[in-house]
């Protein structure tokens, strides 16, 4: 599937601009900076919008266009920001066949988002996974660092209400 | 030369040290097939249509990017071999859309030339295909990713021979698209639209936007006078669309081919060559004496001036004002040439021949009309668009009988016709500002310095106490290199020609597209370019302010160099856009 790209505005502050600043120097002049430089980028901004990019283009003088492509190339660069809850659905095999995909479908019901995408008050975002090896638990989705299995999707409404 | 022995075929060869597997069977008179591969930018293996076999090697080899070595023995067309290439150009076609026979590129298409030499089979794999969204979001080029095969060639043109890298493969796997970051349209990025994607296109997935139909509905309309004028690289290159060599002068066929299609006036842009030389060479010398701003860049390749908009803004200030020949001509046409030939300049439509797709996009800018509502040039074509309607009106192009432009404007000197390759312009400008200054006539015309196809060329003239140190580039990498160069203060020149495809306009987008197996194995560049040049070298007038037709609207209209009335007629302005 094609990345989804964010229409969420976005902001940075003067911290971020300057840790990133200092990433650029870091690696800049090195063999293959990008992909260091993408990895400390999306840790400072926790993903990769068209301003962040856009910015290491002109410091780096790589055009925007190569660095896109690896952005796009890899599944681990996020083109979306995260919202303060990240919701995951697994849809690994096992959580696949145990009805996971009907998870999904609750979720984007409850949120109001499809997959990729986060809430207009960026309280939540909803991403489908690959298997996170949590097999025995099938069904499972998480929220950030707290984990849900065995799940129904009438359970969905309730764990949202947590957050 | 250090070579190794190697044997392609069973047959021995000493082949140089350092090439490549594909290099060494051309050495030995074998042309490897290839898709993706493009000479000096683009050897990736990706389209595997250049397998070979090498002994004690495993699988298959891409010879595009295997080295040779001492002993290696090469088998190139044995019945593994083809059937492999075959199987892979099926899979290509098999995500290609195949809408061949009314594709722009049937006939001239690299894919389906091989389709047809290997036998194979367009519907032996079917799949899923996603249909991608075209983007004719400019006024100069269209992308439709529906044919597109990948090969990224477009992409090496782009980033790798002019230095822009404005589109790039997103995504990946099955998904892979060929496009802009962020999936933005190309009219939202610092695409300068030369067009270079374009011919190094091998399928239909790039080509000029077409106005064609535009210039046939104009000529269609009784109420409307459509004259043409063509480009000086024109004529050295569109015989190639007709089967001609490269480097074949068709001048006087392709005249006669013009004035078959219907068209009111069939006229020659060396003469607006000329004028945009006397303009420019007496605003360098003004510079030059006032203290104005150096050093001065050229002006007519739009493809430049928007790169230099987008990438050193800081430079328009050194950016001659002189609008390009198409827009010179257009502009007098439609106002001194009007009048004399009691024309209401709105209905003339006017149209120009280019070797360029840029040009499309310079006659929408601002600063280029006549007045309010009146563009300049109305329609710009390219090459390739004039060789099309020619086809389609059943003209015979080879059948033409040598034809010459018509009058009021039919001369242009040979200084006008050297504007189609890289230094052209430059000497052009070299002849008319020597003899300005020194008040005498040259005794050689020649600056043999700043001719050639070299990528960045510099010499010093001494033009009576005056030394002038002048400079030429050709493709937007090479500016970059020359303009970082000047930024520094490490180079120090005077006067500086920048043309935006690399060698000029014979090179340029909207020129004929040969296919990679022509372009890796001969400088178009070299044999376009000599059209020019002994086409100059033949003519009687070979210095731009010598033109008669260029001292007429001096004196009847004009005035001086650089007058008031030139000002507000024949020059520009530009915007520094950013990227």
């Amino acid at each position: 599937m094609k990345k989804q790209i964010t229409t969420v505005a976005f902001k940075d502050t003067q911290e971020q601009r300057a840790k990133l600043d200092a990433l650029i120097e870091k690696y800049k002049n090195e063999k293959g900076p990008m992909m260091p430089i993408l990895q400390g980028a999306q840790d400072i901004y926790g993903y990769l919008p068209i301003e962040v990019q856009r910015y290491i283009s002109i410091q780096t003088e790589v055009p925007l266009s190569e660095i896109y492509g690896i952005a796009s190339f890899y599944s681990q660069f996020l083109l979306n920001p995260k919202g303060q809850y990240a919701v995951s659905v697994c849809l690994g095999t096992a959580c696949y066949v145990k009805g996971s995909g009907l998870l999904m479908e609750k979720l984007t019901e409850v949120l109001g988002i499809k997959n990729g995408e986060i809430t207009p008050d960026k309280k939540f975002s909803l991403d489908a996974t690959r298997c996170i090896g949590a097999c025995g638990l099938a069904p499972v989705i998480t929220v950030n660092e707290d984990v849900y299995g065995r799940l129904e999707p009438k359970d969905i409404p309730d764990i949202i209400a947590k957050y | 030369m250090n070579t190794v022995n190697v044997k392609i075929n069973g047959r021995e060869y000493a082949v140089p040290a350092n090439s490549t597997i594909l290099e060494a069977a051309r050495y030995a008179g074998i042309e490897i097939p290839t898709l993706c591969y493009l000479k000096d930018i683009n050897a990736i293996g990706a389209c595997r249509l250049c397998l070979v076999e090498v002994k004690g090697a495993r699988g298959l080899v891409t010879a595009c990017v295997y080295p040779v070595n001492e002993g290696m023995e090469i088998f190139t067309n044995t019945p593994k071999v083809k059937a492999a290439r075959k199987t892979n150009i099926e899979l290509v076609l098999s995500a290609h859309e195949k809408k061949c026979l009314s594709c722009i590129r049937s006939t001239n298409c690299e894919l389906q030339k091989y389709a047809n030499e290997f036998g194979a089979d367009e519907s032996r794999f079917s799949g899923r295909n996603t249909k991608e969204a075209i983007d004719d979001s400019t006024v100069f080029l269209v992308r439709d990713n529906n044919k597109c095969i990948l090969c990224r060639r477009c992409v090496a043109a782009c980033n790798k021979l002019q230095g822009i890298g404005v589109i790039g493969a997103n995504n990946r796997g099955f998904d892979t698209n060929i496009a802009c970051a962020f999936e933005k349209n190309l009219s939202d990025t610092s695409c300068i639209s030369c067009g270079q994607c374009i011919v190094a296109c091998p399928v239909g997935a790039l080509y000029e936007k077409d106005d064609t139909q535009k210039v046939l509905d104009a000529i269609a309309d009784p109420t409307k006078h459509v004259a043409i004028c063509a480009a000086p690289s024109v004529r050295a290159t569109i015989g190639e669309c007709f089967g001609y060599e490269p480097g074949t002068d068709v001048e006087g066929k392709m005249v006669a081919a013009m004035k078959r299609l219907g068209f009111d006036g069939v006229y020659d842009m060396n003469f607006t060559a000329d004028l945009t030389i006397v303009e420019e060479a007496n605003e360098f010398i003004g510079r030059v004496q006032n203290g104005g701003k150096l050093p001065m860049i050229t002006s007519c390749s739009p493809g430049w001036i928007k790169y230099c908009e987008h990438y050193f803004p800081e430079f328009t200030d050194n950016l001659s004002t002189c609008k390009s020949p198409q827009q010179m001509f257009g502009a007098l046409y439609k106002t001194y040439f009007a009048k004399k030939m009691g024309l209401d300049p709105k209905d003339i439509v006017f149209v120009s021949a280019i070797p360029c797709t840029a040009k499309k996009f310079e006659v929408t800018r601002p600063g280029q009309s006549v007045e309010d509502g009146i563009p300049g040039v109305d329609i710009a074509i390219t090459t390739r668009e004039l060789a099309r309607m020619i086809s389609g009106a059943g003209i015979d192009f080879t059948k033409m009988p040598d034809e010459e432009f018509d009058k009021p404007i039919e001369i242009g000197s040979g200084a006008g016709v050297i504007f189609g390759a890289t230094g052209g312009v430059m000497e052009a400008a070299l002849r008319t500002a020597a003899e300005t200054i020194l008040n005498k006539p040259l005794e050689k015309l020649e600056f043999d310095d700043v001719r050639g196809t070299e990528s960045i060329k510099r010499a010093t003239y001494k033009l009576g106490d005056l030394e002038v140190k002048v400079a030429v580039a050709s493709g937007t990498a090479n500016a970059k290199k020359l303009l970082k160069a000047v930024q520094s203060g490490e180079e120090k020149v005077d006067f500086i020609e920048i043309m935006g495809c690399p060698g000029g306009c014979v090179n340029g987008g909207g020129q004929p597209v040969q296919p990679a197996s022509v372009r890796n194995n001969v400088n178009l560049v070299e044999l376009r370019s000599k059209v020019l040049y002994d086409a100059d070298s033949k003519e009687e007038i070979r210095k731009s302010h010598e033109n008669p037709i260029v001292k007429m609207v001096y004196e009847e209209f004009l005035g001086e160099p650089n007058s008031h009335v030139a000002h507000e007629i024949l020059h520009t302005h530009y915007v520094k856009r950013g990227l």
